[in-house]
Formats: structure tokens, sequence, C-alpha cells
């Protein structure tokens, strides 16, 4: 599945600095669909380089990381739950850096 | 599952009952689209600058702007609000320049676009030229321990100077609720009971040289980080000219500071952010608990004077600043560090007795009028 995901508000420090990436996620098996849920394993496992302890907390987001599924709040969606499809757009933005 | 994606994202706005919901707010748990945000975001702000009469018309308000995301949306709202509700103020905007290479320089860069974009005259007040020292010289002496208390000293005092040069009659902070909330709970893990009372005024040092007011005491940081973000898709939604030079005009830095280990405000930070997850009305109700703490009369507060030797209001003989500047050129940086408040004056005392005039002539930051 291609997604767009973007890392804002200082999270991109945690993946070399790169803010954009296009990605080609698969789910666990062909009858599964995509969720955040299994979103977030991959990006900490494939994009975060350091200090995961920034953007995770348990299985979900750091609180105070904003979460836009196609510039929507995930909290409207279902938060871990959001099920995913083809070309969306995930932005991740900290809102724990200095003001 | 996929049903369910449609049917959450074709949620119709609280507000307008119309459009699309793009996000829940904290304070109302109302979930609301991007243009009722927009406009209910911008509209509360004007509402606490009104209620509180933050402003009169004719003052020249100086906006403590760093580059982060609190204080470039603060700018561009407040040049906003001013021009749609003919609030008749001067804005400028006012830096300071730490001396922290690949941090303050770099988001210096941020507010010299900012310069541009808002169309807002911008003055930079830098420690080197206050203090004679950058903060990267200042690391260098003392390491990374104590460091923020310098940092944080300094700027406060950078600030009020800054605003001194530009003649403005206020300054404005971009704190947001959860900063205030933040330092509501720091105050009471340190017993401060004298800022404990001041942290939650939204104008403080009314009775001193330049009154600090903060329009964003009842804004939440999710939507002063969303503001941003959303307003570039309403922008491109309108089809208006400009889309892309609009979400340039708010472009903000968001780098940490590269010696902010800072790990007890970080741990009261995280503490917030937890409970905001849980009941994200926490916020606004730590901040009441703030306003609503009577200090009993028996509680002795520390009387406001003026530092004899740089004329800044201080409680003590001299200030914080200049009980820390005189530990740096002396080669004893520990001085002024931590609660020994009687201590740091007796001290003060016998340094001021054996080379009185000479350290004040050396003080670079010099006379200004307070």
């Amino acid at each position: 599945m291609q997604l767009t995901l973007e890392f804002g508000g200082g999270l991109e420090l945690l993946c070399d600095s790169v803010k954009i990436h296009n990605v080609d996620v698969s789910p666990n098996n062909e009858v599964d669909k995509l969720t955040m849920k299994d979103l977030l394993v991959w990006v900490r496992a494939n994009l975060i380089k350091e200090r995961p302890e920034m953007f995770m907390k348990d299985d979900s987001v750091r609180p105070g990381v904003l979460v836009l599924v196609n510039d929507c709040d995930w909290e409207l969606s279902g938060q871990l739950d959001t099920p995913l499809e083809e070309k969306d757009v995930v932005v991740f933005i900290s809102t724990l850096h200095g003001g | 599952m996929a049903e369910n994606h449609k049917k959450a994202a074709g949620r119709l706005c609280y507000l307008c009952n119309q459009r699309r919901a793009a996000l829940k707010r904290p304070k109302t748990l109302e979930q609301i689209c991007r243009e009722c945000f927009y406009e209910v975001f911008e509209e509360e702000i004007h509402q606490v600058i009104v209620k509180n009469q933050l402003f009169k018309p004719g003052e020249r308000i100086a906006i403590g702007a760093s580059g982060g995301k609190d204080s470039t949306v603060l700018a561009y709202v407040l040049s906003e609000l001013n021009r749609r509700h003919n609030y008749g103020l001067d804005l400028f905007l006012l830096s300071v320049d730490e001396g922290i290479t690949g941090y303050r320089d770099d988001s210096l860069e941020t507010v010299k676009r900012n310069e541009i974009q808002y169309g807002l005259p911008l003055k930079i007040v830098s420690y080197k030229d206050l203090y004679g020292w950058t903060m990267d010289e200042i690391v260098k002496m003392i390491g990374l321990k104590n460091n923020c208390t310098f940092c944080g000293v300094f700027r406060r005092q950078a600030l009020d100077r800054g605003a001194a040069l530009l003649k403005v009659d206020k300054l404005v902070t971009g704190h947001n609720a959860d900063d205030i909330a933040e330092t509501v709970l720091l105050n009471i893990l340190r017993g401060d009971i004298a800022r404990l009372s001041r942290c939650t005024s939204i104008t403080t040092g009314e009775d001193g040289p330049i009154p600090r007011c903060k329009p964003f005491k009842y804004t939440y940081e999710k939507e002063i980080v969303i503001y941003p973000h959303v307003y570039v898709v309403i922008v491109e939604n309108l089809n208006k000219m400009l889309t892309y030079a609009y979400f340039k005009r708010l472009d903000y830095f968001s780098t940490e500071c590269i010696y902010s280990p800072n790990a007890y405000r970080g741990f009261a930070r995280e503490f917030i952010k937890d409970l905001e997850r849980m009941r994200p009305r926490a916020i606004l109700d730590i901040i009441k608990s703030g306003e609503d703490f009577r200090i009993s009369t028996s509680t002795k507060m520390p009387e406001q004077g003026t530092c004899e030797r740089c004329g800044y209001i201080s409680s003590q003989k001299w200030c914080k600043a200049c009980v820390l500047l005189e530990g740096l050129n002396k080669g004893l940086p520990k001085l002024g560090i931590g609660r020994s408040r009687g201590l740091d004056n007796n001290h003060m005392k016998d340094v001021k007795q054996s080379n009185g005039t000479k350290n004040i002539e050396g003080k670079q930051c010099g006379s200004l009028d307070f």
C-alpha cells in the first residue's frame, strides 16, 4: 500500500531529518486491513533511527504528538483503529518542542 | 472497515453542520471543520484580548519571537486581529540571540523571514552584547548542568531591555495553556509561592517598566500546532492566490535547544500531556486551580525592589542576572545557583565591598532606564 508520511515539529530529526517519506507498507496478511496501529509498528521499525521513545509510548504515539490522516485529526477517525487506504497521507507533528 | 473510514470521514462539523469535521477541539471536545476552527481560534483570542483589556489603541507592542510555533502563530494572529478589529497597535518582533550555534542562529533565520512575511519590524538583542557572554561560551565554562538557569534569567532581562530599546508599552509572549499548566505544577513542586500566584496572571509586571501579557493563556498547544497546518489547506480550498506564500508566512522552527536536557520540566510536560490524553480539560482546570489558590497572609512574600548594580527589578540586593554574571566573570559559575538566597546576598556584599566600583562599570548592559 502506497502511503505518504510526513514528520514535523522536530520528529523529522528522528528519521534522518527527512520530513516526507513515500512508503510502501503491506498489511500482515492479505485479509487484514492496514490500520494506524500497524503503521506505527512499521514506522518504528523502518523509519525511526533514534530515540523511538520521542515518537511512541506503549503502542501509540507519545502524548503530545498530533496525528492527521488525510488532513483530519485522527481523534475523529478512531486513533489506532483508523483504517488506512491506498494513497493516504499521514502527518505526525510533535507539540513537545519549544515555542 | 472501509465503511467505517468513510463514515468517520463524513462526520459533519458541530458548528456549521455543513462541512466535514477535521479536528476535535481539546477545550470543548467539539468536532469541527477547518474553516470553523480557523474562525473560532482567532475569535477566542480576540475575546481574550477584549475581555482582559490587554491593549489600548495607539500602544506599541513587542512580540517576543523565537521563531518557534507559539510566537510565530502569535505574531501572525495578532497582526491579523490588529488589522481586522482596528486595535490601532504598532507591532514589533523582538528576538533574543542567546548565542547558541546550530540552534538560535537557525531559528533567527525564521524570525527574519517572519519580519518580511508579516511586515513587522524586528529587533534582535544578543547575550553577547548585553552580558559579554554567549551561551556557547557559558556552557563551555559551566557544562550542561545549570546552563538553563543562566539562559532563563538572562533571557527574561534581555527581553525587557530589548523592549526598552524599542520603547514599547507592552511585551506579549506566546505562552500557551499547556505551558501555564506546566508552570503551575512546577511552582507547586518547587514550593515557589510567589511565582505560583503570579504565573497564571494574563498580565504581569504592571507595576514594573514593561508589563507582559499572554494572549494564548487559554489556547491549547494542540490548536496552535495544528493552526498553520490547517491554514494552508483552507487557503488551497478557497483557491486564493499565494497558496504557498501563506504557508510560508507561518513557517516555524522546531528543533529542541541543543543545551536543554531540562529533565524536571520535561517530566512535568509529559505528565500534563498524559493528563490531556485522558481528560483534555485538565489543562484548563490546572490553570483554574492556580488562579484560585489563596496565599495565606502569614506567608512571607519577597518585596520587589531594584538591583543596586544595574537597576533591574529585583527582590534582592543584586538581581539574579548580576549574581550569575559575577560568578561567570570571576570564574565561580556556581554563584547564584540553587536556592540559598540569603547566602547569595551575604556573599555579594563581600564581593561588592572588595571591588565595588570596578564591577559596576564592568557590566556591559550598563544603565537602562527602568
